[in-house]
């Protein structure tokens, strides 16, 4: 009774065996057994997926089985990732992001990175004169619980001893790593305020540089002005330098949703998204090593003058790999363009 | 169908027909392929991602109970105190890692989705059409501290160190993010805007049985003419396909019984589901017939 069967029937059962397979397929890549598929299997994937394409274009025409459609809709979607999905593992894009991706996300935004940095220096020195003329100005800038003691009424001594830990009665490691979840936080934080245009960021950076700035003043007034300089260079350069990249990738964002130019403000927003991402990337980075330097650098080190030479070496390679430093990529880019 | 006779009364009210919605709906955004082919995605609806984020969070606190549990055993196993200072350091570290990577990790994988996701069946998708790229899984997963974490922080810190207004300005803060997918047609969360992407609905479907295989004719003895197979569209052979799948008793019994009524059908020997299942196919080809040469009638409503 052949003839009477339906066209989309008959339809079905000509095409049904290439999408089984490229279902159990994807099933497969999809776990994360793709290096069990062979060669022949590989191959055959993307012929297969142009197949159920075809096969959905046909069925939307001639058939009206919703189960159908709905089954190849679904099995078109999830091949059509898969071909056209992100590409390579985990690691070429990691390298990838250091060779190239984070230097020139850096480059492109070095004016933001300039404003961010005028606008610490601002709150350092704000942060400076007014804890330096009146030291009550202290506790309006420092939270307490960073502070941990370290205000205008404690001695010298006591002073002195918070820059040279003795390493039993404190454990600082695990402060440090507790700062680096705080200044990522930080980082995390100015970025994304960048999407209220800009100003929470511009806000959050000078409060950062008024921070160090009073912190600062509170030991030059005490006499101890050399001896913190090595203290907080030695992780603060990185550090510092994070916060700041951090802030120009907030501020552009905030620039491109405030100001989209010739773009929709969503399609800008979403440029300048992807490339703050990927500074964003590196700033975490950075505060991964400024949070070693101050866990277990500054606590293995406690001569001044090598923790000086730390914060000199920090000050010269960032910039130096930041700014100078060209990837593979961005050669070809360049000499291509 | 149960609602047949107050629609008749009502399209004769009607002059004309009412307009029809193309295919999909408010949810289906078109994805046309390199080749040519439109995906028609469906977008996620935000219970969905919010069961989906629920799981996600779930599934992280059990793996920081099992990891903290793990740092107190090796505690114990170390006694000392240099030992108890690297376990904080390690706990905290990866406490970090896991809130901030976990999803990073995940939606960086083929399946583009966190295990929460997957079992919604979601994934993440470049808005654009384009590759998924890792900046933008990373963007997206930064702004998620902003909408999230920040405001719950402040909401459950001790009271002396936040004050009633800063709980407040949280609520409000945490409200206007959270709720930022209900207001924008394409449900995109503040992470989803900067970084191009959606969310998109890719279920694993399984291929059901074609319920039209045996052919037209199968069942001796049920023949219907061509008014009794004009009387339908495809809106309503897709609903009888429904209930034939699911097959309730009394789902069956009650429809077959109106479509008998409505296409003056005189009832047989024949069971009520074969009775169905003969309609279905014969009124699938007859409308797939039509369809093939161009006249792809929507409903019951439609007379072209």
């Amino acid at each position: 009774m052949s003839e009477l069967q339906l066209k989309s029937t008959r339809f079905r059962e000509e095409r049904e065996a290439g999408w089984r397979r490229l279902e159990a397929l994807l099933g497969k890549v999809e776990k994360g057994s793709a290096a069990g598929l062979s060669d022949e299997d590989l191959l055959a994937i993307p012929v297969l997926y142009r197949a159920a394409l075809s096969s959905l274009s046909v069925a939307r025409a001639i058939s009206l089985d919703r189960s159908l459609l709905d089954y190849l809709e679904s099995l078109c979607a999830r091949a059509y990732f898969l071909v056209y999905g992100v590409r390579g593992s985990i690691w070429t894009s990691l390298w990838r992001f250091f060779l190239d991706d984070w230097p020139a996300a850096a480059r492109a935004l070095w004016k933001e990175t300039l404003v961010a940095a005028a606008l610490t220096v601002l709150g350092v020195l704000v942060g400076y004169g007014l804890v330096m003329s009146q030291p009550e100005w202290f506790d309006a800038f420092m939270p307490q619980a960073l502070a941990a003691g370290r205000d205008p009424s404690a001695s010298v001594e006591a002073l002195r001893q918070t820059l040279y830990s003795h390493r039993q009665s404190e454990p600082l490691s695990a402060f440090a790593a507790y700062l680096f979840t705080h200044n990522a936080g930080v980082a995390l934080v100015a970025f994304a305020l960048g999407f209220a245009f800009g100003l929470p960021t511009a806000f959050l950076v000078v409060s950062n540089g008024c921070m160090m700035g009073a912190f600062v003043a509170l030991f030059v007034s005490k006499g101890l002005g050399f001896q913190v300089g090595g203290w907080l260079g030695i992780h603060g350069v990185t550090e510092n330098f994070a916060i700041i990249l951090a802030g120009a990738a907030g501020f552009h964002i905030g620039w491109a949703s405030a100001f989209p130019g010739e773009q929709a403000r969503l399609d800008a927003a979403a440029a300048a998204g992807k490339r703050a991402g990927a500074l964003m990337g590196g700033v975490l980075v950075m505060l991964l090593c400024a949070g070693m330097l101050e866990g277990l650098g500054r606590q293995l080190i406690q001569s001044d003058l090598v923790r000086y030479a730390i914060a000199g070496a920090t000050a010269v390679l960032w910039p130096a790999y930041l700014y100078a430093f060209r990837g593979p990529r961005t050669k070809l880019e360049q000499a291509g363009g | 169908m149960a609602r047949d006779a107050k629609e008749k009364v009502q399209s004769k009210e009607k002059a004309k027909p009412a307009p029809r919605p193309p295919i999909g709906d408010a949810e289906v955004r078109s994805l046309v392929t390199p080749e040519g082919v439109d995906l028609r995605l469906r977008l996620a609806d935000v219970g969905q991602r919010f069961s989906a984020l629920l799981l996600d969070e779930l599934l992280m606190g059990a793996i920081f109970v099992a990891g903290t549990v793990a740092v107190i055993m090796g505690l114990l196993a170390l006694h000392s105190k240099g030992g108890f200072e690297a376990m904080i350091v390690v706990w905290l570290l990866a406490g970090f890692l896991l809130r901030n990577f976990y999803f990073i990790a995940f939606e960086m994988s083929a399946r583009a989705a966190t295990p929460g996701k997957r079992r919604c069946g979601l994934r993440v998708a470049a808005r654009n059409g384009g590759r998924l790229t890792a900046d933008a899984i990373f963007v997206r997963n930064a702004m998620r501290e902003l909408e999230l974490y920040i405001p719950i922080g402040v909401l459950f810190a001790p009271t002396d160190l936040v004050g009633g207004w800063m709980k407040a300005a949280a609520t409000v803060w945490c409200g206007v993010f959270a709720l930022l997918p209900l207001f924008n047609k394409d449900r995109l969360r503040a992470g989803d805007i900067l970084a191009g992407t959606w969310v998109v609905r890719v279920p694993d479907r399984r291929l059901l049985r074609d319920l039209a295989q045996g052919g037209v004719h199968e069942t001796a003895g049920i023949r219907f003419t061509l008014e009794q197979l004009d009387a339908y569209g495809i809106k309503e052979l897709q609903v009888l396909e429904d209930v034939l799948r699911r097959f309730d008793r009394r789902a069956v019994q009650v429809v077959a019984d109106r479509i008998r009524e409505k296409i003056g059908y005189a009832r047989g020997e024949e069971s009520d589901g074969a009775f169905l299942s003969a309609y279905y196919a014969a009124l699938r080809q007859r409308l797939e017939a039509r369809a093939l040469l161009g006249r792809r009638r929507v409903d019951k409503h439609d007379k072209g």
